[in-house]
């Protein structure tokens, strides 16, 4: 009596048509559904949810935590970079006055140096001048006696006697002429 | 016996009309995802903000074709 | 489960048979305690979900790994989909929404393993779940806000004259809305499912000229994954609009 397809369909499942309507499998759907429903809610509640609510707000925490110290980190090169070219100023003055300082020092020293050795030298100079001084007039000494003795043994050898005493003015006179 | 037949024949018949109600939704849903492409080429800005509203109203278009297609199979094997 | 035997009456093709409800461990008699087909693949939904939200999570890494990834995608997604729909205040029925949209994706997915058995494709199923979201909404709207929940019938925006006509047309939809919710659902997933046994059918009686349905299968499996997604995700973004409506009645 019954078309066909309906047949075919009764001959192939236990329910004739469509399974979706065979409300004799209801229940147990439902039944297992709800089963279903629950205990993925309790994993979700108790175990999944908590988790990656925690890994992502841990993340987010580890983010914002890494850019505040990532700021505080800048400030403090900032921080030092001043305190560096403080440094640089004070060292750089320092230089200066120090090099200063012993720019003067150096200056004063060398005053004194060349004070003192001026003085030496002139000192010296004075020394020489009196051993000069001295060597000549014996040497002028020496020259008299020399030219003395000289003429004597001169007027000897031209077998005139002489006075002894003339000949000594004679030759004085010569000297004190080539002196002059 | 021809009652019965004619039954079947009615049947099936009315199973293949109903069955044009999904081609029917499938225009609605040509509509909706056209207007949709139009307006995100016009303003793509605000294009990634609607695709839930586009697939909200893509599932309302559908689900006309879809009772249309539940109808069809009811005749089929249920009736 | 044989789609199509090529016998004495020609091309058999019975598109329906991979929905029935069958007992795993012998028996006819199907009382609401007995381990069918439906108690296997809804555990294997289960396991599914454990594997990737639990098992994926296991290290809790700061920089996650490829599972633990995916896991914090389909978390940051549900979260966003339920914050911008539902609202801030939407944000503590999460849980719940997660529980939907879990179920219902990894059933959709495992559904479709070739021989597997769909169980988002039974009426009773996406009824239920409809039907819940349907009642836990209504009673949540009306603890919330008393009576003031009627204003989403009572359109303040329409002229006066259109206001009752207007209460109906909107009492209706409203009513109309599990029914929608559930039989897309499930239309969807039998629809798809059906339609890939009707084409294998064509493909066992073909011979050599098989490969067209066979080409054809590939495609429309394709779109049937699409279908899955899609679907769970129409739910769930469904489930959150109706929510919306229950705690903020005043449009």
């Amino acid at each position: 009596m019954a078309d066909p397809i309906t047949e075919a369909a009764e001959g192939a499942g236990q329910a004739a048509g469509m399974p979706q309507l065979d409300f004799s499998t209801f229940g147990n759907q439902i039944f297992w559904l709800v089963v279903t429903l629950v205990v993925i809610y309790l994993i979700l509640i108790r175990v999944a949810l908590p988790r990656i609510g925690g890994v992502l707000a841990e993340r987010a925490g580890a983010i914002t935590s890494d850019l505040t110290r990532a700021e505080e980190l800048r400030r403090k090169a900032t921080e030092a970079e001043a305190a560096y070219e403080q440094a640089l100023a004070d060292a750089r003055a320092q230089a200066g006055r120090i090099a200063g300082e012993t720019r003067a020092a150096i200056q004063a020293e060398l005053a004194a140096e060349m004070d003192k050795a001026e003085a030496q030298i002139a000192a010296r100079a004075a020394e020489s001048e009196t051993a000069i001084a001295a060597i000549r007039d014996e040497a002028v000494a020496s020259v008299t006696a020399v030219a003395r003795d000289t003429a004597r043994a001169i007027v000897a050898a031209f077998g005139v006697t002489a006075d002894d005493k003339a000949v000594d003015a004679a030759v004085d006179a010569r000297v004190n002429e080539v002196d002059a | 016996m021809e009652l019965a037949a004619a039954a079947a024949l009615g049947k099936l018949i009315g199973a293949g009309l109903a069955a044009i109600g999904s081609g029917v939704s499938a225009i609605g849903i040509g509509h909706v995802a056209g207007n949709y492409l139009a307006g995100a080429l016009r303003n793509p800005s605000a294009a990634a903000s609607q695709t839930a509203m586009l697939f909200i109203g893509i599932a309302f278009a559908e689900a006309l074709g879809i009772f249309a297609f539940l109808v069809s199979l009811l005749l089929m094997f249920a009736v | 489960m044989a789609d199509a035997t090529g016998g004495p009456s020609g091309l058999q093709i019975h598109p329906m048979d991979q929905f029935v409800v069958k007992p795993l461990f012998g028996g006819d008699t199907v009382s609401f305690y007995t381990i069918t087909n439906v108690t296997l693949w809804m555990a294997l939904a289960i396991l599914a979900m454990s594997l990737l939200l639990v098992w994926g999570t296991r290290q809790r890494a700061v920089v996650p790994g490829r599972v633990q990834s995916m896991a914090e995608l389909v978390y940051g997604f549900t979260y966003s989909m339920v914050e911008d729909v539902a609202g801030k205040d939407g944000v503590r029925f999460f849980p719940y929404i997660m529980t939907i949209f879990m179920f219902i994706l990894f059933a959709n997915v495992l559904g479709l393993i070739p021989m597997s058995f769909a169980t988002t494709s039974h009426i009773a199923v996406t009824a239920v779940l409809a039907l819940a979201v349907f009642l836990g909404v209504t009673v949540l709207g009306f603890v919330l806000n008393g009576a003031k929940f009627l204003n989403l019938f009572w359109v303040h925006s329409a002229p006066l004259v259109l206001r009752p006509i207007l209460a109906v047309i909107e009492l209706i939809s409203y009513f109309v809305r599990p029914v929608s919710h559930s039989i897309r659902l499930a239309g969807n997933i039998m629809a798809g499912h059906a339609v890939l046994k009707v084409f294998a059918g064509f493909a066992g009686v073909l011979g050599l000229g098989s490969i067209l349905p066979i080409a054809a299968i590939s495609t429309i499996y394709a779109l049937e994954v699409l279908v899955a997604v899609i679907q769970a995700y129409v739910f769930t973004i469904l489930t959150c609009v109706y929510l919306s409506d229950a705690l903020h009645p005043g449009h």
